[in-house]
Formats: structure tokens, C-alpha cells, sequence
């Protein structure tokens, strides 16, 4: 390809005290493209994207964003760099509500840091709107929530912010079918707006029709990447399970 | 399609939300009224003198200050023990600059006082601060090294001396005889006050409409106006009607209370309305997801123990002042009073709960118990245990309320 990837992994590694979490990972991601990224659990998934997001720094190895080198030493590192993260457990907090969780760490302020909280109630409901997503009432307390309401406030934290890279670890563990059907059809629409998205799941049949490429972990190597139109949901769970690559496809395509 | 809308407002929660009010601080506010009646009825009349009342708002001021600091330690999952050694190290600091290194007639002293005290507290708190956030060491024990090295520091730099006089105009910050701002100024103070609150009130609408967010019907913001104006005036006239001994001039609101009231207003609006206090109190909910929304919680941690700091130096500037003297043992035990303060108050030691006037009430409660035992003539040892118990009754209680709620 010409152009450099969004996101450039290459030779990745981390360990939990003796637990190769990660190990030398190599991988890219294209500007408008919604990469899978699948794996058992244990396979390291979220321990890479962490990685990026800036919550571990890495033991070894480099990203690079746009081409160039980046060292992102915190979360506020990536989120400046357009990197946001919908974490596995979503990370909000369960004693504010909706639209605080929305807007922590970025509220709507006067230069001396007094919130306007009726412009970030409006623009998190206009934002929620946008997107599709429902919430009952945005000054309920998190703790109130439902798992699919949570994960709606966690999805347009990430979204509100124009991401650059999208990083979403299940994030439709909690949602019934019509709300993952929504949540399928916003990472479509922000893939085509270039936003480059990794997409991670141990489940299969939660990416396939929405990811243009899959990478699958296991052990905390990647058994491989390919085209999710180039292979079967068979051969790519053959590659979870066994970590055995289809025929005729080459270890590490890049 | 897209639905997030904002519900309507029930009447009963148009009616708590009046005040900012919510069950819970209702509940705190009869409580307080229960006690009020009670002693008044065991004292025969005494305790709801202005006298009484007069004192007491006195001498809930220097708890009250320091309980505002110590809810939004306790938010933050933090604990600050050293409060009280702080308040007697930077009394006898403050005295000590007054009588031994500044001269003690000059009318620049008491504010150059004032400043030294506030930021030696502060200094204080970001040395704890820094210790707790970045050297990883827990705030119990920080603080517990505080406590101690802060009231042997008071005894170590004085060498044992009670010292006294300080200077007038510092006096003055106390709240004695003179410390009071007399009849007409409380009047102007009261009548700006039901003024801020109207203004607050119809700013609040002119947002909500500039917004399109949900209006609050007139009835609550008439309401609100009304409750406030009633208890501001109600406050005014008891100040006021306590007369100087000798003169039988009206005293009006000590000036120590003006100061508490100040504290009190900022750091509700900055619990409520700063990021600083949205941060504090997305740290003590949850410190992971805090730091995963980009918040620098280290530095956010040492920020909230440099405030308890600052209030330190504020409340000891107060007793200080009231006492006319640096002495060592100022503020001994007081920790408990201003950490029990802020827990009956409703703060959740478990972190990410806890309210301003909570702290506040909490404090007025304490204090209206330990005045009405005296008052009494209860003994001192049998007024302890009393608030023992009743700190413990006010956790429990809470505890099983917020279990109600959560279901
Ligand atoms: N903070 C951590 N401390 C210790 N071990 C960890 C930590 N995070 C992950 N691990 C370990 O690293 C491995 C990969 O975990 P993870 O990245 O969460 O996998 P996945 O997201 O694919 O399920 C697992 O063996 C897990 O136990
Ligand atoms: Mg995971």
C-alpha cells in the first residue's frame, strides 16, 4: 500500500510477571477500515489495545500513527493523539451520571474551569441522537443503568469525541439483538467517514459481517490476518481453537 | 428513532429539588429540629435562646470549615487524620509571627498573618499530598505521621509558652465581643443573600431555556426563593437579637459564621460545579475508570489534600483568633469531630458520596449535641460516649437507607 497505515504495531510485547500477555505482535490498521480482533479469552486482546489506548506501556516494540513513531505514556497521550477506547468493562463511573461520564476528563467549561452543564446535557443528548442510541434519562446514575444503557454511554463517550482510531473490546457484550444491529451500523458509518476501528470479540459471529479484516490472537501471538472476505467462519475458528491458518495462507500477510 | 429524552419531574421531587434539597438532607434538617426541640424542652427554654443559638453558630464554625475539606477527602477515598495537630502547629505559628517577628500594633499584621497561616496549611497538605499520590503511601498512614509530627511540632517551636496577646484586628476574626459585623450589616447581609438567591434561581431558568432542557415549574423556583428567604431572615433576626453584655448593642453575625457561610458557598459550588469537584468525585468512585477518562488522578489526589490544608489554615486563623492565644494543644482530638462531621453528614466512607452541606449539618449536629449536654450539665466523659454512639447510629442509619435506595 502507498499510504502508511492509521496504526502500525510492530513487534509488540508485554508481560505480567512471567505471563506473556503479548508477545512480539505485529499488525495494521487502515484509515476506514474496521479491523476485527478476535482470540479466545486470554489471548491477549485487550492487553494490545491497552497498549495503544495508553493504559500499560509496552515492554517492547513500536506503534506508529500515520507513519510516524508515537509514545503514548497515558491515556490523555492517546486520547490527544484521537485515540478512544471503549473498555471491556467500559471504565465509567458508577456515581455520576450519563452525561458526567460522557464528558469526564473533557467538560464543557468557562476559562475557569466552572462546567456548563446544560450545554453538555444538550450536546450529549444531540450526540445520543445522532447515533441512535437510547437512554432513558441522562441524569440518572450509572449505578441505575441497564447493561445495554451502560454500554450505549460508553459507545458515544468514545464516538462524541472524533476519533481517529476507534477502539471497541466487546462492545456489544450487553446488547440484545436490535441494539447490536444499531451498534453494527454506527461502526459501518464511522468506518466511512475514515475512522479506523478495531473491533475485538471472542465471538465469531459478532465481527464477521462487519469487519473488512480479521486478526486473530491466540497465546498472545497473532495466528494471522486476512481478508474477511478471502476465508469461512470455519476456517477463521479453526484459526481461535487450533490456531491452524487456512490453505494457502501465508503466516503474517504483510 | 433517536430517544433521549429527560423526563418530566414528579411534584415530590419538584419539591426536594426546591431547596437543591433531597430526602436525605430533609431527613438531616428534622433531625437537627428534633434536637433543637428536645434540648429546649430538657433545658426549660434555655437552649433556643439567641444566646445559645449565637454561641453555637460560633462554635460550629471551625468544624464546619474544616468538615467541607474533609468531604472531598473522603470522596476521594483518602482520609486526612493530621487536621487537628494541623490547626494547633499553624496557631501557634501564627501566633508566634504576630508577637516575635512582625510588630504586633501594625495594621498590616493581621492580614500578613492570615496569608503566612493559609500557606503554611497549604504547604502542609501538598507535602501529604505528594506523599500519598506519588510516593504510593497510603493517606491513613501519611496523615497518622501528620498528626503526630504537627502537635509536637506545636509544642517544639513555642517550647510549652501559651502565647498571648495577638493582634487586635486578628482578634477580631474570632468572633468576640467585637467580632461581630452588629444589626444594620447583617440586614444588608441578609437581604444580598435572598438577592443571590433569587438571581441564582432566575439564571437557572434563563439557562434551562437557552438549553432546551427541562424548565422546573415556577411553583419549585417560587418555592426555593421562598424556603431560603425564610430561613436567611429567620438567621439574621436570632444573630441580631443577642445584645453585647454590657452595652446591649445587637451583636449580628459573628464573623467567624461569615467566614464559614464563604467556605461553605465555594466549595459547594466547586463539589458541584468545578471540574475539579466532578473529577474528585469520579476518583472516589472509581480511581481505574478515572484514570482511563484522562484524568491525572495523582495530581487531582495531592490538589484535594492541599485544600484540606488551606482550610486547616483558615479554621485555625478562626480559633485562633477566638482563643486570643497560640497555644499547642489547640485542636487536639478535633480530627474526630470534623471526620465525624463529614460521615454523619452522609458521606460514604467507601468514596464517591458525600455533600457539602452534609459535612455542614453534620457538624451543626455534633455541635448542638455537645451544647445541649453542657447546657445539661452532662460530664464531659458521658458527653463523648453520647456522640460515640450517635456517630455510630448515624453510619448505620445511613447505611440501611442507601440500601433502600438501591433497591
Ligand atoms: N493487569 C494484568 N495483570 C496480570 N495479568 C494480566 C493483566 N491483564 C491481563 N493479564 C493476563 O494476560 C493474558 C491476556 O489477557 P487479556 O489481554 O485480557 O486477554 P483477552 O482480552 O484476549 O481475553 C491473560 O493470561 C491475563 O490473565
Ligand atoms: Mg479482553
Amino acid at each position: 500500500m502507498s499510504t502508511a497505515p492509521l496504526v502500525a504495531f510492530s513487534g509488540i510485547s508485554k508481560t505480567f510477571g512471567g505471563v506473556h500477555a503479548v508477545e512480539n505482535v505485529s499488525l495494521d490498521l487502515n484509515p476506514g477500515e474496521v479491523l476485527g480482533l478476535l482470540g479466545h479469552n486470554g489471548a491477549g486482546k485487550s492487553t494490545l489495545i491497552k497498549i495503544l489506548s495508553g493504559v500499560y506501556p509496552p515492554d517492547a516494540g513500536e506503534i506508529r500513527l500515520s507513519g510516524s513513531p508515537v509514545n503514548i505514556r497515558s491515556t490523555r497521550d492517546a486520547k490527544a493523539l484521537g485515540i478512544e477506547t471503549i473498555y471491556q468493562n467500559l471504565a465509567l463511573s458508577e456515581n455520576l451520571d450519563s452525561v458526567a461520564n460522557l464528558f469526564l476528563g473533557r467538560e464543557i467549561t468557562n476559562r475557569f474551569g466552572f462546567m456548563d452543564d446544560e450545554a453538555m446535557e444538550e450536546a450529549a443528548r444531540t450526540s445520543l441522537d445522532r447515533m441512535k442510541l437510547r437512554l432513558p434519562s441522562l441524569s440518572k446514575l450509572v449505578a441505575s443503568l441497564s447493561g445495554g444503557q451502560r454500554q450505549a454511554v460508553a459507545i458515544a463517550r468514545a464516538v462524541h469525541f472524533n476519533a481517529r482510531v476507534l477502539i471497541m473490546d466487546e462492545p456489544t457484550a450487553a446488547l440484545g439483538p436490535e441494539e447490536t444491529a444499531k451498534v453494527g451500523a454506527l461502526i459501518r458509518e464511522l468506518a466511512s467517514q475514515g475512522i479506523g476501528i478495531i473491533l475485538i470479540s471472542h465471538d465469531i459471529h459478532d465481527v464477521f459481517d462487519l469487519a473488512d479484516r480479521l486478526a486473530v490472537m491466540r497465546h498472545g501471538k497473532v495466528v494471522g490476518t486476512t481478508r474477511t472476505a478471502d476465508v469461512s467462519k470455519d476456517e477463521v475458528l479453526a484459526m481461535i481453537i487450533a490456531g491452524t491458518l487456512p490453505a494457502g495462507m501465508a503466516r503474517r500477510d504483510h | 428513532m433517536a430517544v433521549a429524552t429527560v423526563r418530566p419531574r414528579s411534584f415530590s421531587d419538584n419539591i426536594a429539588q426546591a431547596a437543591g434539597l433531597d430526602a436525605r438532607l430533609l431527613a438531616m434538617l428534622g433531625i437537627l429540629v428534633l434536637i433543637w426541640l428536645g434540648f429546649d424542652f430538657l433545658t426549660s427554654g434555655i437552649f433556643l435562646t439567641a444566646r445559645n443559638l449565637f454561641n453555637l453558630s460560633l462554635q460550629v464554625s471551625v468544624v464546619g470549615i474544616m468538615a467541607c475539606g474533609m468531604v472531598l477527602v473522603i470522596v476521594a477515598r483518602q482520609i486526612d487524620l493530621s487536621v487537628g495537630s494541623q490547626l494547633g502547629f499553624i496557631g501557634v505559628f501564627g501566633a508566634l509571627l504576630q508577637t516575635e517577628i512582625l510588630p504586633i500594633a501594625d495594621p498590616n499584621t493581621w492580614w500578613l498573618a492570615c496569608i503566612a497561616m493559609i500557606v503554611v496549611g497549604t504547604i502542609i497538605g501538598v507535602v501529604q499530598g505528594v506523599l500519598v499520590a506519588y510516593a504510593g503511601i497510603p493517606s491513613f498512614v501519611v496523615t497518622l505521621g501528620g498528626l503526630l509530627f504537627f502537635r509536637n511540632a506545636a509544642y517544639q517551636i513555642n517550647e510549652g509558652r501559651t502565647i498571648s496577646p495577638l493582634n487586635e484586628t486578628f482578634q477580631l476574626l474570632g468572633g468576640g465581643i467585637n467580632g461581630s459585623i452588629g444589626a444594620t450589616w447583617s440586614w444588608v447581609f441578609g437581604i444580598a443573600a435572598i438577592a443571590g438567591v433569587v438571581l441564582v434561581v432566575l439564571r437557572g431558568r434563563q439557562r434551562r431555556r437557552g438549553h432546551g432542557v427541562a424548565q422546573r415549574t415556577p411553583l419549585t423556583d417560587a418555592i426555593t426563593i421562598g424556603v431560603w428567604s425564610a430561613l436567611i431572615i429567620a438567621f439574621v433576626m436570632t444573630m441580631n437579637a443577642y445584645q453585647q453584655p454590657k452595652t446591649g448593642i445587637a451583636m449580628g453575625i459573628p464573623i467567624p459564621v461569615l467566614i464559614l457561610i464563604g467556605v461553605a458557598l465555594a466549595m459547594s459550588v466547586i463539589a458541584k460545579k468545578h471540574r475539579f469537584g466532578r473529577h474528585v468525585f469520579a476518583m472516589g468512585g472509581s480511581p481505574e475508570s478515572a484514570e482511563l477518562a484522562g484524568i491525572d488522578t495523582r495530581l487531582l489526589t495531592v490538589k484535594v489534600l492541599a485544600l484540606m490544608g488551606f482550610l486547616c489554615g483558615l479554621a485555625s486563623i478562626v480559633i485562633t483568633a477566638r482563643l486570643n492565644a497560640g497555644a499547642s494543644a489547640t485542636g487536639t482530638m478535633t480530627e474526630l469531630n470534623v471526620i465525624a462531621a463529614a460521615v454523619i453528614g452522609g458521606t460514604s466512607l467507601a468514596g464517591g458520596i458525600g455533600t457539602i452541606y452534609g459535612g455542614i449539618l453534620g457538624a451543626l449536629i455534633m455541635q448542638s449535641l455537645e451544647s445541649g449536654m453542657i447546657l445539661m450539665g452532662v460530664p464531659t466523659p458521658m458527653q463523648k460516649m453520647v456522640l460515640a454512639v450517635v456517630l455510630i447510629l448515624a453510619v448505620w442509619i445511613d447505611m440501611a437507607y442507601r440500601r433502600r435506595q438501591a433497591t
